[in-house]
């Protein structure tokens, strides 16, 4: 029986090799190591949670395992140590990658739709509910 | 009350579902271009990735043609599919420069012992600095650097056949 286990355990080690192929070499030093300094530490995790992945969609560097995610994590912390602010951090990475990598959006000539629809919107809903209101009212009026 | 303005919810609804469907029909957006292109390549120096073979700093770059940056791994497949196709641009004359991303020097040798080497120099780029640094996201991924050190083109992907003609034409472009 145990050996039965072993040569499964040996079997089943083959198969994952392939997979640990690509996890071979030791993660970058700051990829899983907090910070030691809790302050640097926070403003890093918020600054992780704002970052996109490049390799896998829809999450932050903070949540991904992807190797490429430690390694840039590993930046963030670094650069924080060595007295870079997160902002710094954000434009260092936004120009290599462009916005894609921020989940953050600046005001630019392509995203400005976004944060005006938003007030156009209101200001359509605004607009409406003073006309409806004011037309209540004189309604009302000459009934009496 | 306008009549029309109830109309206003329908066609923001009626907008935004074929905005929706029109985004299903297209391809995913895999692919982050650099925003480094046509910029300086930044200062960095990579040890070697395997013995006998020299590492690669920014400096070997400056001068004489131009030159292409390969950053590539030992693990990657689409790295084999592209070996021959860059042994064919060595053997036109081009200067490749290697840079391994994630990797062991025994690894590393493996590899170029089964698929060829074509690099003159290859760095090793343990923790990905110099791919973050050029806004690389993947790997294979190939720049074209001009004689002064600037980035000039990059390939995302594997080079293939048909990529080959066109690293060439952006060799050349890049002579001036």
């Amino acid at each position: 029986m145990i050996d039965f286990l072993r040569l499964l355990c040996a079997a089943l080690a083959l198969i994952a090799a392939p997979l640990a192929a690509q996890q071979s070499m030791p993660a970058a030093p700051y990829a899983y190591t907090q910070l030691e300094d809790p302050v640097l530490e926070a403003e890093a995790t918020e600054l992780m949670e704002t970052l996109r992945c490049l390799k896998c969609q829809s999450q932050s560097i903070n949540d991904s395992d992807a190797p490429m995610a430690g390694d840039m994590r590993h930046q963030v912390r670094s650069r924080l140590l060595a007295g870079e602010s997160p902002d710094e951090i954000r434009s260092f990475l936004t120009q290599r990658y462009g916005d894609y990598v921020s989940y953050q959006p600046q005001v630019s000539s392509t995203t400005w739709p976004l944060f005006a629809i938003p007030l156009v919107l209101l200001a359509l809903v605004g607009l409406i509910l003073l006309r409806r209101l004011g037309k209540k009212r004189s309604d009302g009026e000459p009934t009496q | 009350m306008n009549r029309a303005l109830y109309l206003i919810p329908l066609g923001l609804f009626l907008f935004f579902a074929g905005l929706a469907g029109y985004m299903l029909t297209q391809p995913k957006a895999d692919q982050i271009p650099s925003q480094m292109i046509e910029q300086p390549l930044p200062e960095f120096t990579l040890e070697p990735a395997l013995g006998g073979m020299p590492g690669v700093s920014r400096a070997d770059f400056v001068g004489g043609e131009p030159r292409l940056l390969n950053i590539w791994a030992s693990w990657c497949l689409p790295c084999i599919a592209e070996a021959p196709h860059l042994e064919r641009l060595r053997e036109e004359g081009v200067e490749i420069i290697g840079v391994a991303v994630r990797d062991r020097p025994e690894a590393v040798a493996n590899f170029l012992g089964r698929y060829g080497n074509p690099y003159t120099r290859i760095g090793a780029d343990e923790i990905s600095e110099l791919m973050i640094q050029i806004g690389a996201s993947g790997v294979p991924e190939t720049y074209v650097i001009d004689a002064e050190g600037n980035i000039r083109y990059q390939h995302i992907g594997d080079v293939r056949e048909e990529t080959v003609p066109l690293l060439l034409e952006k060799l050349e472009e890049a002579r001036s």
